[in-house]
């Protein structure tokens, strides 16, 4: 069953590249992919630009309306997500417990709908 | 038509094996949802059916096995027909060779998935708290609604949409292996503690919901049948019995709640305490203390003590420094700096209060804890502040009532 881990972070928490917290944070999410691959539970994941690079879009009778930022107006943002596919939701807690985010923002876990046929 | 003796047998019946048909029936569907619509249709089935017939032979296995017919019914109307021919399938062929459901170790097995997929942590506690209730325990939704004192409605909502986040979130329904075990035992043991305070420190003090303390006593007893080699549920079991002990002395003649120190301890029940401390050091022997079982000795060691004065403040302060250590939970320490108020002075343990401040704010028994500490160290305005500021985030009525006496004793 696959899920996706949204990993939500308040920007201004965030570790700057040039802090040594950086290196450390970043050896976290190596470690997690190592361990994702390792159990060959990871199916795809990768880190956002910055909410203020977002570009948000309503289609409204037939015409975009495209607008600048982020759809809600909550402190901690989407920075990132994971999609791993795991056998129960207690699987899915333990390795999204892995991202480093975790320890400081929220990882949000969704599985992901399947239709039938 | 039916007859109101069937009605009760019927609620008999699930009271005492509601519990064990579900589990069984989540198994053989495995679908949670489904499993509960078609033991409610099953049971509907029966108040007609019996009602003309009389009760059957055995009547659960007669509701167990209408109750897989009715899942087939129900999967063969389902709009998803084809995609359920297995499931169909799979119940057909259980029903042709229906082993004989009473027997007692996969049965015993079924209830524990049972319990640990209600308990579930990503469930939330109250939800938990009623969907134990409801299918573990086999109370009506109404019951549950009362027990949280929720509009009915509402109650079946909360049910309908925590069975639905089992089926789509991928919650399992088995027994944990041993890397979640020790988190999801703690879950379970957290929701049936809530389950007992619930009706224990009932949010009506003019009432101890017995009903539910009851419901949680039963449940960790059959916890403890089903995981005989842990030593917490035994430890829970043992602090819910010793709380349970004290009942009859914590509310006063007027209804109201009395402290510990003006109980009169002729009404704790002392079968019930010899009870609770037997299992508790059971449980001790085991040489795991957990909480529950921490929690626990310090009760006894209440329980036991002849009179408020000659409880043994010292080695109760000793149990909260290694709850403490193992958790550094602010309740821990405030309740560790009333039991040195005791075993030492109040005006030792003040300054303990200071450091709490932040994270119990909030929290009514802080406010009246320092106001006793402030009183008994002879700091009587300030007492008086602390007992206004504990009244204004009472809860209860009878709360209320009690701190004001207090405030106008100083």
């Amino acid at each position: 069953m696959k899920y996706m881990a949204l990993i939500y972070i308040d920007p201004s928490r965030m570790t700057p590249p040039d802090s040594p917290e950086f290196g450390k944070m970043m050896s976290g999410y190596r470690e997690a992919n190592e361990t994702y691959q390792r159990d060959g539970v990871y199916v795809s994941g990768d880190a956002l630009q910055a909410a203020s690079t977002a570009t948000t879009i309503r289609v409204r009778d037939g015409r975009t309306e495209s607008m600048d930022g982020p759809f809600t107006e909550t402190k901690e943002q989407l920075a990132g997500f994971y999609i791993l596919d795991c056998a129960s939701l207690d699987d899915a807690i333990r390795y999204a417990a892995l991202i480093p985010g975790a320890a400081h923002g929220a990882v949000e876990i969704r599985p992901i709908m399947v239709f039938d046929r | 038509m039916v007859l109101p003796g069937i009605a009760a047998a019927v609620d008999a019946l699930m009271r005492a094996d509601g519990g064990r048909l579900l589990a069984h029936l989540v198994g053989a569907v495995r679908d949670f949802q489904l499993a509960e619509d078609s033991l409610q249709d099953a049971l509907e089935s029966a108040l007609h059916h019996w009602s003309r017939n009389g009760l059957p032979r055995s009547p659960p296995a007669w509701v167990m096995q209408t109750a897989r017919r009715k899942a087939i019914d129900r999967l063969r109307r389902s709009a998803s027909f084809r995609a359920k021919s297995a499931e169909i399938a799979h119940l057909i062929d259980l029903d042709a060779h229906a082993a004989d459901w009473t027997e007692p170790e996969p049965i015993a097995d079924e209830r524990l998935k049972l319990i640990f997929t209600c308990c579930q942590p990503a469930i939330d506690r109250k939800t938990a708290v009623a969907l134990t209730l409801r299918s573990v325990c086999g109370l009506k939704t109404e019951e549950v609604a009362d027990a949280f004192l929720d509009a009915e409605p509402a109650m079946a909502q909360r049910l309908v949409r925590a069975r639905h986040k089992i089926a789509k979130a991928g919650i399992t329904y088995e027994v944990p292996g041993p890397e979640h075990w020790p988190a999801r035992l703690e879950s379970v043991l957290a929701v049936l503690y809530l389950m007992f305070n619930e009706g224990y420190a009932s949010s009506d003090a003019r009432y101890i919901r017995a009903d539910l303390c009851d419901e949680a006593i039963r449940l960790a007893r059959l916890l403890i049948d089903l995981c005989p080699a842990e030593a917490e549920p035994e430890g829970l079991l043992a602090l819910m019995l010793l709380h349970h002990a004290r009942r009859a002395g914590r509310l006063g003649a007027d209804g109201g709640f009395l402290p510990l120190d003006s109980q009169d301890r002729s009404l704790w029940d002392r079968a019930e305490i010899a009870d609770g401390v037997r299992l508790l050091e059971h449980a001790l022997r085991r040489g795991r203390p957990g909480p529950y079982q921490l929690q626990a000795a310090i009760v006894a060691i209440h329980a036991e003590a002849p009179s408020f004065i000659e409880t043994d403040w010292r080695e109760i302060v000793l149990i909260y420094d290694v709850l403490i250590e193992r958790d550094n939970n602010s309740v821990y320490r405030l309740n560790r700096a009333v039991a040195l108020s005791f075993a030492e002075t109040a005006a030792a343990a003040l300054p303990l209060l200071d450091p709490l401040e932040e994270s119990l704010g909030g929290y009514q028994p802080f406010h009246a804890a320092k106001a006793d500490l402030l009183a008994r160290a002879g700091r009587q305005e300030e007492a008086r502040q602390a007992y206004t500021q504990a009244i204004t985030l009472a809860a209860a009525p009878a709360e209320r009532d009690f701190l004001r006496v207090k405030r106008d004793l100083i």
